[in-house]
């Protein structure tokens, strides 16, 4: 009897545990959104939005963070299309033309894994190197580049585990009506996978928009949105680590500011990409 | 002529086909030689320091003076282990219960919320999770120490660690659920049929088989912390010494590198000396994540 | 026979890995008739049927031994244009696979790669094999639509008008009810049954009332092994084998 109530016990204590920390996760959730939604939004004005920095904003006057959006939006979606050009065929070469050569993939997705858990400041370090052997300064260009090789392996990996569910019979059908490889990897492969890869693209996207520390020294900082690729650029997470290393208290703020609309941005992101993975497994065939 | 054309059209096609599989091989083998060539970059890079000094003498030295050219990375090192290993800690046992909360007792419908929650935090930038750190993390951090009779700005060692915990929270978390999630129904109706309840059973059928995974997960844990930078820089203190409390400040390799890179290019040992740190991160990681793998892929079978 | 033979399968040997999965098959497929392969699951008839195109190139381990004559081309070759010799074989799998595209694009999809563009011809095409399958009147005024909104029965047909439009002369059906309701399982039967005077069929079925009412031709495999084959009526009223008659009374299944 004795021994019973302990079993039941344990479980329960373990069950209240199990729960604490369900809690706790979804707590450390709300507090990120929350204290940077309080400590930010105060500050945040449509100019902030809207304008570069005008002169002595780093001392508190007018101006706004318009060059960091701009160039982070430059410099993620130029990283996400470069890398797209290398991670779509690469995706569909494993899945595709090496479908039976099971030692061939799997030796891409080890090289892959480990790719993916090489820090971005590896990158980053690797990407100055880089930048220098070229004579390139630091630039948009160079931030791009960087970027493109920090986001390929999270692009193709996503993509990988959406089309590795696609059944071989569609494969057949297509090998049937003549198709060579490349047909069947992107006219029916692709459109089957479609709104997977859309994920797989938006996530890449959201990862290089949020990355400091691959572009810290790569793609420079300026106020001014840059016109070529040859020019430095700022970046949103970039631009609230330096606000909030100065002592003013307005420029504080600001940092916080842009804290909001760098997680808006990436909250969007990822509320669109969970929109097209829903949409994805509607579609999908058996 | 419409044999013309369509000869003409095959030719086309032969062509489309050769030129797309040309690229996807380029991209294949680019994707090979990464590995290899980033380790060859860092590797000549730091090559002038090795050239000087020998590894143990820059791995056991704690003298950080690039000016005079003396490069101790034990600060660093020991910075670095701390940071890593107390996130790790507080990280695995909620990772471990919630997974088994999630994939054993709850509903349908708390996975279901809980997904977007994993997702959402994996996919908040490291730089956000640093602002939160500083507006919460280091104040609280800061009382904790005055609870202790220890005086703390707050800037610490466990201040970089619990924010790294919440960090690579969503990233050990998928790994068990999915680990959780692939073990057999069988199992454990094998179990309760015996007579154990069901703790008994998670305790002592599931998470013997999920053994494997578990320990990968946190493996891969370890190699995400020890490269992350941005997050514990910013609230970890940066002050060069061998840390010796948790309420210390503390300056771990990503740090040391990114506060440094850039200006350091006028002194080519001080330059070396960076990309030293940077490929001890690498080959740090790379063994953590592929230790980790290969325990996932040749262990999970065996039990 | 007074049939030519379209296919002629000589010593053909294939293993997946350490299994040897087909065992020295010899057999002659006549032309314009239906031949059924039949046998209890398991017996290697998909993997005969899908080594006449080749997909067996798409599983790993595979490795095969032997020629297939296809007129005089050997297919196993490994020089042979396999993209071209698989036009001349339409493929019907167990469950449907609609290519992720709209109805018309699923029966035009094969003559666009093949270079065939102009509207007019194409409008033509999928009208004629949709008519083919009986599936012209439930889909002309959808035609847009994505295929996937079929119903099971008709996604089959769909694929079976799909198999047909790139004008193949060889028609490889591999269980092609299996999915189906019993309904739309007749259907697709007559449907073959139709076809055969047109196109030479290979048929892998484990039912036995199904080949019965289809069969021509009946090739009966066991355990990687063919045990017999021949006219439908010999094997179905007088098989020789002991295991081929104990099949038939219905032993194994």
């Amino acid at each position: 009897m004795n021994r019973q109530l302990l079993r039941k016990s344990e479980e329960l204590f373990y069950r209240v545990l199990m729960i604490i920390s369900t809690v706790i996760i979804i707590i450390a959730l709300l507090a990120i959104i929350i204290s940077i939604l309080v400590k930010g939004m105060p500050s945040l004005s449509w100019s902030m939005i809207t304008q570069t920095p005008k002169g002595g904003y780093y001392f508190g006057k007018e101006g706004g963070i318009l060059n960091a959006i701009i160039g982070s939006l430059y410099l993620s979606g130029g990283a996400t299309l470069l890398a797209l050009a290398v991670s779509l065929p690469l995706a569909l070469y494993m899945n595709v033309h090496k479908l039976k050569q099971k030692n061939v993939v799997n030796s891409i997705r080890f090289f892959l894994d480990l790719l993916w858990g090489v820090p971005s400041i590896v990158y980053g370090a690797f990407g100055f190197t880089l930048m220098v052997l070229l004579g390139l300064r630091t630039s948009l260009l160079a931030g791009i580049l960087t970027v493109t090789l920090f986001i390929i392996p999270i692009m193709v990996r996503s993509m990988d585990e959406v089309l590795k569910t696609v059944p071989k019979g569609l494969l057949e059908s297509a090998f049937s009506l003549g198709s060579t490889r490349s047909e069947t990897a992107f006219r029916v492969m692709l459109r089957q996978c479609i709104p997977g890869i859309i994920t797989a693209i938006l996530l890449a996207f959201g990862r290089a928009i949020g990355d400091a520390a691959a572009v810290l020294f790569t793609a420079g900082y300026t106020d001014y949105i840059p016109t070529s690729l040859s020019q430095p650029t700022a970046t949103l997470p970039l631009s609230v680590f330096f606000q909030l290393s100065s002592p003013i208290p307005e420029v504080q703020n600001r940092a916080y500011a842009s804290a909001v609309v760098l997680t808006v941005i990436v909250l969007i992101i990822s509320i669109a990409s969970r929109g097209f993975s829903m949409k994805y497994q509607k579609n999908k065939i058996k | 002529m419409r044999a013309l054309v369509l000869t003409n059209f095959k030719l086309r096609r032969n062509l489309r086909e050769k030129l797309s599989t040309f690229w996807m091989k380029c991209c294949y083998i680019l994707v090979l030689a990464m590995p290899f060539i980033l380790l060859t970059g860092l590797l000549i890079k730091s090559s002038l320091l090795f050239g000087e000094k020998s590894l143990t003498e820059l791995i056991f030295s704690s003298e950080w003076k690039p000016m005079s050219g003396k490069f101790g990375f034990l600060p660093f090192i020991i910075s670095s282990l701390w940071v890593t290993f107390i996130s790790v800690i507080i990280a695995a046992p909620i990772c471990l219960l919630t997974a088994i909360y999630l994939t054993q007792y709850a509903r349908r419908v708390v996975l279901k919320i809980m997904q977007p929650v994993i997702d959402i935090l994996a996919g908040i930038p490291s730089v956000i999770y640093g602002v939160w750190g500083i507006i919460i993390i280091v104040p609280f951090v800061s009382k904790i120490a005055g609870w202790f009779n220890v005086h703390s700005s707050g800037y610490s060692i466990l201040a970089g660690a619990v924010v790294l915990a919440v960090m690579i929270i969503p990233f050990i978390l998928n790994i068990l659920i999915e680990v959780y999630k692939t073990i057999p129904i069988e199992l454990s109706e094998a179990s309760l049929s015996l007579g154990a309840t069901k703790w008994e059973t998670i305790k002592k059928v599931l998470t013997r088989k999920a053994f494997p995974g578990i320990i990968s997960s946190f493996g891969l844990g370890v190699s995400r912390a020890f490269g992350e930078t941005i997050a514990v820089l910013m609230v970890v203190g940066n002050v060069v010494h061998i840390p010796t409390g948790i309420f210390q400040a503390g300056y771990p390799l990503p740090a040391l590198i990114a506060n440094n890179y850039g200006e350091m290019l006028s002194i080519p040992m001080y330059d070396s000396a960076l990309m030293l740190a940077a490929l001890i991160l690498f080959i740090v990681v790379t063994i953590f994540n592929m230790g980790s793998r290969y325990i996932i892929i040749h262990y999970e079978k065996k039990i | 026979m007074i049939n030519e033979t379209k296919i002629n399968i000589e010593n053909l040997n294939l293993h997946i890995g350490k299994n040897h999965i087909l065992k020295d098959i010899n057999v002659q497929i006549p032309e314009k008739k239906l031949t059924v392969i039949l046998g209890p699951s398991g017996c290697g008839k998909t993997t005969l049927l899908k080594s006449l195109n080749r997909l067996t190139d798409l599983y790993p381990e595979v490795k095969t031994q032997g020629r297939i004559f296809n007129g005089d081309e050997d297919i196993l070759h490994p020089k042979t244009e396999i993209t071209e010799l698989r036009k001349k074989m339409g493929l019907l799998a167990q469950s449907p696979y609609p290519l992720p595209m709209s109805i018309y694009d699923n029966i035009t999809y094969g003559l666009r790669i093949s270079g065939r563009r102009k509207k007019r011809f194409l409008n033509k095409r999928v009208e004629y094999y949709l008519r083919q399958v009986s599936l012209w009147d439930e889909v002309k005024d959808r035609l847009k639509d994505p295929a996937s909104a079929l119903s099971i029965g008709q996604q089959q047909r769909l694929c079976l008008a799909r198999g047909l439009s790139v004008d193949p002369d060889i028609l490889l059906a591999d269980e092609p009810t299996s999915a189906l309701d019993p309904i739309s399982s007749r259907e697709v039967e007559e449907l073959f049954v139709k076809l055969k005077q047109r196109y030479t069929i290979v048929m892998v079925t484990h039912i036995l009332r199904q080949a019965k009412r289809v069969a021509d031709y009946v090739i009966f495999m066991y355990l990687g092994e063919i045990i017999e084959h021949g006219p439908a009526e010999q094997i179905f009223e007088h098989p020789r084998n002991e295991i081929t008659k104990s099949y038939i009374k219905g032993i194994y299944s």
